[in-house]
C-alpha cells in the first residue's frame, strides 16, 4: 500500500536500530539501569507489539506503555452508568467496537446486549446520528470516549444534531485530556521515565504547545511520534539524542500530520461543546483533576448524563490490580500478581486488560518475543511464588 | 378379477404464496408442499424418488472408496444470507465438504436440516435451495436426508442451515494436526481473509465500497492434487473462524512444536490489507472459506507447492512458515519490518480499534 509500506521498511529499520544502539551506548544512564521512555498513547503501544519493536531494540532500552488507551482507563462505574443508559427500553446505545467488552461492575455493554438491550457498534458518532434520524421514537445515545483525537468528532456531531434539530440523539460523553494526565504521571514521586513518546493524533488537534511543560518544568524530552514503525524508531532515537545532549525539548518527529498550532476547527468545534470537569475518575489512576470534559450547558440536551438518570456510583478498582503500577512504569505488565491468572484478556480485572492497545492485553496477547517466556501465563506463576 | 392399478407416479406438490408462515413447518400438506417445491425440485437427480425418514447406504459400495468412514456436522448461520462470492447455501455445502476433504476423505453425502424464521420469502429460500443444488452438483456429492422446521418470528434469524457429511477415507491415509514435526512445512493456498471481509463488507455498516468476494469454495480437488504430489503431507485443515492464526496454534498445541510464520509471505490481497488497516484488524484472525493450512515434510514442501499452484484454487499459494523445535504450541512470526511477535490465538471476536 502505498504511503503505508515506506514507512515499514525492513531495511531502513536496520539502519535506524545501528543508529539507535550506537547511540544508546553512549549515554551514560544506561550503564547502570535501562533508559525508560513511555509511549503515551495506545495507537503506539499496539505499533510496538504489531511489528515486534521491543525484540529489534537493544536492552538498554525499555518502553514504558502508557495511560493513551481511553478504552482501558475507563472507570468500572462509569461502564455501569453506560449500561444502566444501554438498558432502558428506548434507548438504542451506539458505541466503538473494542468498548464493548470493558467489565463494569456487574456487566460490560456485550453481556448487557446479551441480555436484551439494543447495543450496537458503529464506526463513527456521525453513524449514530443516522439511527436517530431514521428512529424518531427511540433515544440514540453514542457513547462519547477517547482522547483530544475523537473529542472534535462527537463535537461536531453535536452541533450537526443542533443544526438538523435532532432531538432524539445525545452522546455520554467520557473525553479525556491527555496533558494534566501525563503532568500526574510525572508528579508521581515513584517516577522512572527518562522521555516521552507524544501522542501523534492528540497532537493533530492540540498542536505542540501544550506539552511545553514537560520540557521546561520536568526537563524531559518529548518527540510526538507517527504510528507506523519506522516513525517510532526514529523518534525513540530523537528521544536519545536529546538525553545524549542534555536537552528537553518538545520535537515533532510526525509533522507530515501534526501542525505545530494544533487543527482550529477542530479546537473550536470542541470548545463550543465541551468544558473541563473538575476531575474524572480513572481507572488505575485514581481522580485527576481537570482532566475530563463535559457537555457544556448550551447544549444540556445533547447530554445523556442529563438526559437519563445515571447511577453515578464510584466503584473502586480491585484491590489486587496494580494497574497504576504499570501504567507509570514502576513494574512491567507480567510482575503484576494477577496477570494472567486472575485477569485475563476474557476476564479482564484491570483496565490495561481489557483493550488490545491496554499493555498487559498487548504482552498477552502479542508477548515482546525478547520477554515472552516471562509474559506466559503460566510463567507468571513462577515469577510471583 | 379385481385388478388394483399401479400407483400414480410421485408428483410433486407446490408452494404459491410468497411467504413461509408456520403452517409450512407442521407436518401436514403445507410443509409436504414447501420440501418438494422448494428443495426437492432443487435437489432433483441427487435425491431419491421415494422419501424414507432415513438415508440407505449400501457398506460394499462404501467400501469401494476406502476402509474408514469419515463424519462431520456443522450449523451455518450467516448475516447477511447472500455476500459478493456466495450464500447461506454454498457455505453450507463448501463448509461440510471441506470438513470432510480435509482429513483425506473422499466427501460423498449430505443432509440437510433448515430452521426457517416465519415470514421469510419463498423466493429467497428458493434461491437458497437453488444455490445448494448447484453447489452439491459442482461438489459431486448428493444430498440423501433433510429436514424442516419453521419457527415463530424472533425464534431464529430469517434461515440456519444444518449440514451433515460422511466421506470414504482410502486405506493408508493418516492425516493429523498431531503428526507435525520440526523442520516441517507450512503452506496456505491463496490470498486469506477474502471472506471474513467480504462479510463485514457486506453487512453495510462501514460503508466501504470493496471488490472483495468471498473465496468460498470446495476443495477436495485440489486436496486430491496435493495429496498425490505429497503423500507424506502431514496435515491438512480449513482456515475458517479464527482465521490461519487460530489453526496454527492448534497445530503447534497438539503436535507440541513452535511455528515460525513469515509476515511478508503470507498472501493477501491489497483491498483486504487496507480494509484491516482502517479497521484496526488482524487479516490472520479474518475467516476462509477457499483456503486450507497444510503441513508437509521439507522434502515435499517444493511438489506440494507445485501441486497447489497448479490449481485454480490455488493461486497465490506461499509456504508461509515452518515447523521448529522450541516451546511447546507458540506460534511466532517475523514481521514485515524485521521484527518478530507472538501469534497467539484469538480470546473472543476482533473488535475495530476506537483510534
Amino acid at each position: 500500500m502505498k504511503y503505508t509500506d515506506e514507512f515499514r521498511d525492513r531495511e531502513k529499520a536496520k539502519i535506524l536500530i545501528k543508529e539507535i544502539n550506537k547511540l544508546a551506548a553512549t549515554i551514560e544512564i544506561a550503564r547502570t539501569r535501562p533508559i525508560n521512555i513511555m509511549e503515551v498513547c495506545g495507537g503506539h503501544t499496539h505499533s510496538i507489539f504489531r511489528y515486534g519493536l521491543e525484540g529489534m531494540l537493544p536492552d538498554a532500552i525499555e518502553l514504558v506503555h502508557g495511560p493513551g488507551c481511553p478504552v482501558c482507563v475507563l472507570p468500572m462505574g462509569r461502564v455501569d452508568d453506560c449500561v444502566s443508559i444501554a438498558e432502558r427500553p428506548e434507548v438504542i446505545f451506539t458505541t466503538f467496537g473494542d468498548a464493548m467488552r470493558v467489565p463494569g461492575s456487574k456487566k460490560s455493554l456485550q453481556q448487557a446486549k446479551a441480555d436484551g438491550a439494543d447495543v450496537r457498534m458503529v464506526y463513527s458518532p456521525m453513524d449514530a446520528l443516522t439511527l436517530a434520524r431514521k428512529n424518531p421514537d427511540r433515544e440514540v445515545v453514542f457513547f462519547g470516549l477517547g482522547f483530544e483525537t475523537t473529542m472534535p468528532s462527537t463535537a461536531l456531531t453535536v452541533l450537526q444534531a443542533e443544526a438538523d434539530g435532532i432531538e432524539n440523539f445525545s452522546v455520554f460523553c467520557n473525553h479525556i485530556t491527555i496533558v494534566p494526565t501525563i503532568k500526574a504521571i510525572l508528579d508521581s514521586p515513584d517516577l522512572h521515565l527518562d522521555g516521552f513518546l507524544g501522542p501523534g493524533h492528540v497532537s493533530m488537534v492540540i498542536g505542540t504547545a501544550p506539552y511545553k511543560f514537560i520540557a521546561d518544568f520536568y526537563k524531559r524530552p518529548m518527540v510526538v511520534a507517527g504510528f507506523e514503525p519506522l516513525d517510532v524508531l526514529q523518534s525513540i532515537w530523537m528521544v536519545l539524542k536529546q538525553i545524549k545532549d542534555g536537552r528537553a525539548e518538545i520535537e515533532n518527529q510526525y509533522a507530515r500530520i501534526v501542525p505545530e498550532a494544533g487543527n482550529n476547527a477542530a479546537l473550536a468545534a470542541v470548545g463550543k461543546v465541551y468544558e473541563l470537569r473538575e476531575f474524572f475518575e480513572w481507572r488505575g489512576l485514581g481522580s485527576i483533576d481537570h482532566s475530563g470534559v463535559k457537555v457544556r450547558d448550551d447544549y444540556a440536551r445533547f447530554d445523556a448524563e442529563r438526559k437519563f438518570a445515571i447511577p453515578g456510583v464510584k466503584i473502586a478498582d480491585p484491590k489486587s490490580c496494580q494497574c497504576g503500577e504499570v501504567l507509570k512504569g514502576v513494574i512491567k505488565p507480567w510482575q503484576c500478581k494477577v496477570f494472567g491468572i486472575a485477569c485475563t484478556p476474557e476476564m479482564p480485572l484491570g483496565a490495561l486488560m481489557v483493550s488490545s492497545e491496554g499493555a498487559c492485553a498487548a504482552y498477552y496477547q502479542y508477548g515482546g518475543v525478547k520477554k515472552h517466556t516471562a509474559a506466559r501465563p503460566d510463567a507468571s506463576v513462577a515469577a510471583v511464588s | 378379477m379385481n385388478v388394483r392399478p399401479p400407483p400414480p407416479k410421485r408428483v410433486l406438490g407446490g408452494v404459491f404464496i410468497p411467504t413461509v408462515t408456520l403452517a409450512h413447518g407442521g407436518g401436514g400438506k403445507a410443509m409436504k408442499d414447501l420440501i418438494d417445491d422448494v428443495f426437492i425440485s432443487a435437489f432433483a437427480g441427487a435425491a431419491p424418488e421415494v422419501l424414507e425418514d432415513q438415508a440407505r447406504f449400501d457398506l460394499t459400495m462404501l467400501a469401494t472408496h476406502g476402509d474408514r468412514l469419515a463424519f462431520t456436522t456443522d450449523s451455518f448461520v450467516v448475516d447477511p444470507l447472500f455476500f459478493p462470492g456466495g450464500d447461506i447455501g454454498k457455505l453450507a455445502v463448501y463448509g461440510t465438504v471441506n470438513d470432510l476433504a480435509v482429513g483425506g476423505a473422499k466427501p460423498l453425502y449430505l443432509s440437510c436440516a433448515v430452521v426457517i424464521e416465519e415470514g421469510m420469502q419463498v423466493e429467497t429460500l428458493r434461491r437458497i435451495a437453488l444455490s445448494m443444488a448447484e453447489a452439491v452438483r459442482e461438489a459431486g456429492v448428493s444430498i440423501v436426508t433433510g429436514d424442516t422446521k419453521v419457527v415463530q418470528r424472533g425464534a431464529c434469524d430469517k434461515i440456519f442451515i444444518t449440514t451433515t457429511g460422511i466421506g470414504v477415507i482410502r486405506p493408508g491415509l493418516e492425516l493429523g494436526i498431531d503428526h507435525v514435526k520440526p523442520g516441517d512445512a507450512i503452506l496456505v493456498n491463496g490470498l486469506l481473509g477474502d471472506h471474513g471481509a467480504a462479510i463485514l463488507c457486506a453487512r453495510g455498516d462501514m460503508e466501504l465500497e470493496t471488490s472483495i468476494e468471498s473465496d468460498c469454495a470446495a476443495l477436495h480437488g485440489l486436496i486430491e492434487v496435493l495429496l498425490a504430489a505429497a503423500p507424506g503431507t502431514r496435515c491438512i485443515r480449513d482456515a475458517t473462524r479464527g482465521g490461519v492464526a487460530t489453526v496454527l496454534n492448534e497445530i503447534a498445541d497438539a503436535s507440541g512444536v513452535s511455528i515460525e510464520i513469515d509476515e511478508a509471505l503470507t498472501p493477501l490481497r491489497e483491498e483486504v490489507r487496507g480494509f484491516c488497516e482502517i479497521l484496526g484488524l488482524d487479516p490472520l484472525y479474518l475467516a476462509n472459506e477457499g483456503k486450507i493450512v497444510v503441513v508437509v515434510p521439507p522434502e515435499e514442501s517444493a511438489a506440494a507447492l507445485a501441486a497447489l499452484s497448479g490449481h485454480a484454487l490455488g493461486q497465490g499459494s506461499s509456504i508461509i512458515g515452518h515447523a521448529v523445535r522450541g516451546e511447546a504450541g507458540r506460534v511466532t512470526m517475523q514481521t514485515v519490518f524485521g521484527g518478530r511477535r507472538i501469534v497467539d490465538m484469538l480470546v473472543g471476536e476482533q473488535l475495530p480499534r476506537i483510534c
